[in-house]
């Protein structure tokens, strides 16, 4: 049985099943389910007030889910219930342990700003996954050169563009040898000249085999690099599907709405 | 102005004691300071509430009467317990630990407001980046707030520490033999008080001085990243 059951989930990087969130009285997500396999990479879209970002947040727990069970490699976050009905997790060591291997990289790119490019990324191999500095840096040059950004290291991020912020951002991610990256709309604060030179390395990251969740808005991207689109409307999963399917004959009303004020 | 020559040694004295009285109730008030700003930005109502209520009664009872409550009342309350358990007869209060606690459960509440500015101006995707790479509360204040909290909370901090030094002057009051205290029995028993003023005046001119040139030197150093204008 057990055997049975691990050799099924063995390579589901991530699930989460029927997760709902609400803000007080306002529910802004529904019961919202995503599988990612190894190597999948899902693109979420939806118009703002969908619940995308809420949903990508809730993964890592930056966000509390009201109700729902969340999955990395067969592990299970424990929730409990407090007195007042409110829910919060279990286990602060797990979720700590959890977030460590999902990486995440944010809209605003959030470098820790008195600290260089290089600081940045060697930080979280130094503080949560314990590697001595030396390994932190050898490490490091690796993925900053991944990124283009390994002449910047010693920049701090106030004196580099959003571009090159974002891209130190993601080396940031990959530096803690993430088994599951979430993107929060990586490229929505970049002047449009920027959008480019970041999408490319996700592009690359993507085609290289790594599970990623992306909320994007950028639908070349999701239609060319993603292996599974969800397309997500007031909380709730109008469509989902392969982009070939999802983009060429679109079934609902609102994704085709959608796709038609997103291309002019 | 020879008599302050003849009397430098008790002006030094009294100065040590001034410095000594500042530098350990600031020391206290970056600890309370610390613990009131995370109270006040506390997700619990209660520990927000107590730490509203500290600020509010530090800044509403001026700092003279404060310390009079705290060196008389707390004599008379700890004497008080020792006769009722009859572990000790009779404590007194020592005026520069008294100075102490007052300056430092003042300017605590002062440090607390600084603080909590200080940490709410470090943009709260930064503490989500940390939080996101799996990094421990005490890792995240570490690595991610304190350096940066420094900067933000340095002006207010310099001006809270400015304040302070002169207002370890009322822990005479209290009997303290500070600076102040020296300077004012010496300038009576010679008639010359206001020679011994302008020396006082001379002499804290010169610790806020001193003062100033260190923090300038902190702000230097925890001013990484930040763009020149």
């Amino acid at each position: 049985m057990v055997a049975a059951l691990s050799a099924d989930k063995s390579n589901v990087s991530l699930s989460v099943t029927d997760l709902h969130k609400s803000f007080g009285a306002h529910e802004v997500l529904k019961g919202v389910s995503l599988k990612a396999c190894e190597g999948d990479v899902i693109s979420l879209l939806g118009s703002s007030g969908s619940g995308k970002s809420t949903f990508l947040r809730c993964i890592n727990l930056l966000e509390t889910p009201t109700s729902g069970l969340i999955t990395v490699h067969g592990e299970d976050i424990k929730m409990s219930k407090d007195r007042q009905g409110a829910s919060h997790p279990t286990d602060p060591r797990q979720v700590e342990r959890i977030r460590a291997r999902l990486a995440m990289v944010f809209q605003s790119f959030n470098l820790w700003s008195h600290m260089t490019v290089m600081d940045n990324v060697i930080a979280g191999p130094i503080h949560v996954l314990k590697q001595s500095r030396a390994e932190a840096i050898e490490h490091a040059k690796e993925v900053l050169e991944r990124v283009g950004m390994y002449e910047r290291r010693d920049y701090y991020p106030s004196h580099i563009s959003g571009g090159q912020q974002q891209r130190a951002a993601i080396a940031r991610a990959l530096a803690m040898k993430p088994e599951v990256m979430l993107f929060d709309e990586p490229t929505s604060a970049l002047d449009p000249e920027l959008v480019g030179e970041v999408l490319k390395v996700i592009r690359s990251l993507a085609e290289e085999g790594r599970t990623m969740v992306v909320v994007t808005h950028e639908m070349a991207f999701a239609r060319d690099v993603s292996s599974e689109v969800i397309f997500l409307h007031q909380g709730l999963i109008e469509e989902q599907g392969s982009p070939a399917q999802m983009f060429n004959d679109p079934k609902s009303n609102r994704f085709k709405e959608f796709l038609s004020t997103t291309r002019q | 102005m020879d008599v302050i020559f003849e009397y430098k040694q008790i002006l030094i004295e009294g100065t040590l004691v001034t410095i000594s009285l500042a530098v350990l109730s600031l020391l206290l008030s970056i600890v309370l300071g610390l613990i009131g700003a995370f109270a006040k930005l506390s997700s619990s109502r209660g520990v927000r509430r107590a730490g509203n209520i500290y600020t509010l009664f530090v800044r509403s009872v001026p700092d003279l009467v404060l310390m009079m409550l705290i060196f008389f009342g707390g004599q008379t309350l700890l004497s008080q317990i020792g006769g009722l358990t009859g572990l000790w007869d009779y404590i007194e209060i020592n005026q520069f630990v008294a100075g102490v606690l007052t300056l430092g459960f003042i300017f605590g509440a002062y440090m607390s407001e600084t603080f909590r500015g200080a940490i709410l101006a470090i943009p709260r995707g930064q503490i989500e980046a940390a939080m996101a790479v799996g990094m421990k509360p005490g890792q995240i204040f570490r690595i991610v707030t304190w350096p940066q909290m420094v900067r933000f909370a340095l002006p207010s901090f310099t001006n809270n520490w400015l304040v302070l030094v002169k207002s370890t002057a009322l822990v005479s009051v209290i009997g303290l033999h500070d600076l102040v205290w020296n300077a004012f029995s010496a300038g009576r028993s010679t008639h010359q008080l206001f020679s011994f003023m302008i020396a006082v005046m001379v002499i804290y001119l010169v610790i806020t001085g001193l003062s100033d040139l260190i923090l300038r030197r902190v702000d230097r150093k925890y001013a990484a990243g930040v763009r020149k204008a």
